[in-house]
């Protein structure tokens, strides 16, 4: 690859602004995500709030600064405890097979079988609506594909000859896995791991809007959204910038992650 | 006399777009009837070469220089609409693989009936007939059903037949044959390759033949084009070739045909590895509706290697040659039977599997496949010794160090990935892992088949010289005759899951008592025929 593709430079770009604003958003915001003030209240984009403020006076670029940092954190979360946990049922199941595997999947394909979405509204009903808890209901939600394409990658590389091979050397079975099997996963995760961070982050944002998700008073894309909606006849700011933020985000992953799908794919390359 | 000849191909050049030549003026001439063949080593521009005289070379390949005749017309010069007409209808051609050559999802009828519809005005009657008595004519069983057929109803000697069938059907003046029978064992080898002979010569046709294999080109063709980094090194008759090879890489590529090693001394003493009626199932796959039935890999087979003899096992696809090697190996577990090292059973779990599992060591048939590509030269070798306990951590480097040595390799190679390596280095590095933990017995499943032919040499070579140095016992996988008469000591030949022959090497390859020994040898086509 010697130029860098157009797609890379936007996605880059989408994802690198966002992650800068929340970096920064962590130590410094232009006012107080939860100062409350009387006089800016509904107040239109202006020198002073620069994306407008909300119906309690609260600074809009502020309060999305702050929340880039929590979605960015709960999508993170989400995606590196799927991966997981993902991972090692698909590594036992498709290293094992037999009863071991039937089992396993058997309940993997339980789980599904239910939307995403459905199996994480279940699970915080029965949790309660907090930052661990989303982590945790997105958490078990997907790591169900993250199984499948574990096991389908395993079933293929315990056949080949250097797994063959290891076995011949008296190596243990986990070390085969850990050595041998894992590392040879990793391509296919990687890609499913950049979507995977797309749908945590808008699955967030739906549960915070259905009210599900981080509690106000924090911010999050989601819950702004949502506290918008009475006032989008009067201010319409409040709801267009944290869906600019949740869609503009979403591209610029959507955007990274094909291009490192045909990074790794090597049938993709030199095409 | 050039206006006589069907094809001539003269100043040929191709080259990658960023203007890295592949093949480099390159000039021949093929006359109506003759056989041609064109060998060469893997890289050496062979099959580009013969695909770029219909244009078929792939998109990012294109043709710097050159012209090309055909029946006194110019070919580069052609329209892609008068190229499609050539193609098939003057020009045939057979591929290597005839189960990717062949659309899975078309019945073999329609497949063989396109060509006609495009290229004759002949009615459908007309178009049947002709596809059944050209099935007939290549020896399928049942021509009227076959039409009827898909590709997977068929083994790959019977697909390789109906792409014959499929390209003689237009009855072309010339007939490419890329590799064509690379991908079948020996016996059908031969039959498919006495067909492809016989049905060209009924029809006048040329044929320009590309292979890897010099022994099997030289036994059908005129003439041999010996090709090399995109160069014609040779063209010669093939009777001189063989006798008197101008250049020194033809006589390189001669001498590096196998030969028939030293007879050495019958081992003394009990043997080292025992196998007594194996019998191996494989199951059957549960299907949605139907279950499809287990199969019988193994039937009972009996197996002896003695200590420091290296017993080669011969036989075609599906002889159970493989399978055997890999249960006594200890990957898969066999239905029924012992196996015993030095007297002791092998079983899971047992002392004696324990004691074995060290002791034996497998080196495999692609070591693009059986190295870890994520792993560099030296730690693939450092794993051998990974479950060693008598070593130290030092020892272990130095003994890698020492096996990279004692198999050709330099040390600055021990930093690299399997993929930076060339095939040759890459078995060498396969052996290395299988002998640096000083195994008393290896099983070596087709080491050289996936190699080019000098390089096979010099891995068999290698092979002999560890052997003898330091004395493991061998069981060697192979349906390569040649190589086996060079390395074995004993010979052991498989059908269908038994054991038909077994005996001494020279007792084998001289006078074999089983039929199927004999139709093996006799498959093998081997240079000493044509020399005297």
């Amino acid at each position: 690859m010697s130029a860098l593709k157009p797609n890379v430079v936007i996605g880059g770009v989408l994802v690198g602004v966002v992650a800068l604003a929340a970096l920064v958003g962590m130590i410094w915001t232009p006012f107080n995500p939860l100062a409350v003030s009387f006089t800016a209240r509904l107040a239109p984009p202006s020198e002073l709030h620069w994306l407008g403020a909300d119906e309690f006076g609260r600074d809009v670029l502020s309060r999305l600064m702050v929340a880039a940092a929590t979605s960015a954190r709960i999508s993170l979360l989400t995606v590196v405890g799927a991966l997981f946990a993902g991972t090692t049922v698909g590594l036992v199941a498709g290293y094992f097979q037999g009863w071991t595997d039937r089992i396993l999947m058997a309940l993997n394909n339980a789980l599904l079988a239910f939307p995403g979405i459905l199996l994480a509204l279940g699970l915080l009903a029965i949790m309660g609506a907090n930052e661990y808890g989303i982590i945790l209901a997105l958490g078990v939600a997907y790591s169900p594909s993250v199984a499948r394409v574990v096991r389908g990658a395993v079933l293929s590389l315990r056949e080949t000859d250097f797994v063959a091979a290891s076995r011949i050397m008296d190596n243990s079975e986990i070390y085969t896995i850990v050595r041998h099997i894992l590392p040879n996963c990793i391509a296919p995760l990687i890609v499913l791991a950049t979507s995977m961070f797309g749908w945590a982050l808008l699955a967030e944002s739906a549960l915070s809007f259905l009210g599900l998700g981080v509690p106000p008073p924090a911010a999050t894309w989601g819950n702004m959204l949502a506290a918008s909606r009475p006032f989008i006849a009067q201010a319409v700011w409040l709801g267009l910038f944290p869906g600019l933020c949740i869609s503009l985000t979403l591209m610029g992953i959507n955007l990274l992650g094909d291009a490192l799908r045909d990074r790794l794919d090597p049938r993709m390359r030199g095409v | 006399m050039a206006n006589a000849d069907l094809l001539v191909v003269a100043g040929l050049r191709l080259a990658l777009r960023d203007g890295k030549e592949i093949v480099k003026d390159v000039t021949f001439s093929v006359r109506p009837g003759e056989i041609v063949g064109i060998v060469g080593e893997s890289g050496s521009g062979k099959t580009l070469a013969a695909r770029a005289i219909l244009s078929l070379q792939p998109p990012a390949i294109r043709r710097t220089a050159g012209t090309i005749q055909f029946d006194g017309q110019e070919l580069t010069r052609l329209n892609a609409r008068a190229l499609r007409q050539l193609r098939g209808a003057r020009i045939g051609m057979v591929f290597q693989e005839p189960m990717t050559s062949l659309d899975p999802s078309m019945t073999i009828g329609r497949q063989l009936e396109e060509g006609l519809v495009l290229h004759t005005k002949l009615s459908g009657p007309q178009r049947r007939t002709r596809i059944l008595e050209m099935l007939a004519r290549v020896a399928l069983a049942d021509p009227e059903a076959a039409l009827g057929a898909f590709p997977h109803h068929f083994s790959g000697g019977m697909r390789q037949r109906i792409m014959l069938a499929s390209a003689m059907l237009l009855r072309p003046a010339l007939l490419i044959a890329d590799e064509p029978t690379t991908a079948l064992d020996a016996v059908v080898q031969r039959d498919v390759l006495e067909l492809m002979v016989d049905l060209t010569r009924e029809y006048g046709t040329a044929i320009l033949i590309i292979s890897h294999d010099l022994s099997m080109v030289a036994r059908y063709t005129d003439r041999v084009l010996v090709m090399r980094h995109g160069e014609i090194v040779e063209d010669n008759t093939t009777a001189e070739l063989i006798r008197a090879p101008r250049e020194p890489y033809t006589r390189n590529l001669l001498s590096a045909m196998p030969h028939r090693g030293p007879t050495r001394p019958k081992p003394s003493g009990p043997p080292l590895v025992e196998v007594n009626n194996l019998i191996v199932d494989y199951k059957g796959s549960a299907g949605l509706f139907l279950n499809r039935p287990g199969k019988r890999a193994l039937q009972g087979v009996g197996l002896r290697v003695g200590p420091g003899e290296v017993v080669a096992l011969v036989g075609g696809s599906g002889s159970g040659k493989t399978t055997l090697g890999r249960a006594i190996a200890g990957l898969l577990d066999p239905t029924k039977g012992e196996i015993l090292f030095e007297g002791q059973t092998i079983a899971r779990g047992t002392e004696g599997w324990r004691r074995y599992r060290p002791q034996c060591q497998m080196v495999f048939q692609d070591p693009f496949l059986s190295l870890d590509p994520r792993m560099t030269v030296h730690s693939l070798v450092r794993e051998a010794l990974r479950a060693a306990r008598n070593l130290t951590s030092v020892a272990k480097n130095v003994r890698v160090r020492e096996t990279l040595r004692e198999v050709g390799l330099a040390e600055d190679l021990a930093t690299r990935y399997p993929h930076e390596l060339s095939g040759g280095q890459r078995q060498r590095v396969a052996i290395a892992r299988a002998i640096a933990r000083r195994p008393a017995f290896l099983i070596a499943d087709e080491p050289v088949s996936a190699l080019d032919v000098t390089v096979r040499a010099q891995i068999l070579d290698l092979f002999a010289d560890l052997q003898a140095r330091h004395g493991f016992s061998c069981l060697f996988i192979s349906h390569d005759l040649g190589a086996v008469e060079q390395i074995a000591d004993r010979v052991v030949v498989m059908r269908d899951g038994e054991v038909v022959e077994e005996g001494d090497r020279d007792q084998v390859f001289d006078s074999p008592c089983h039929p199927y020994t004999r139709q093996l040898l006799m498959a093998v086509p081997r240079l000493e025929a044509f020399v005297t």
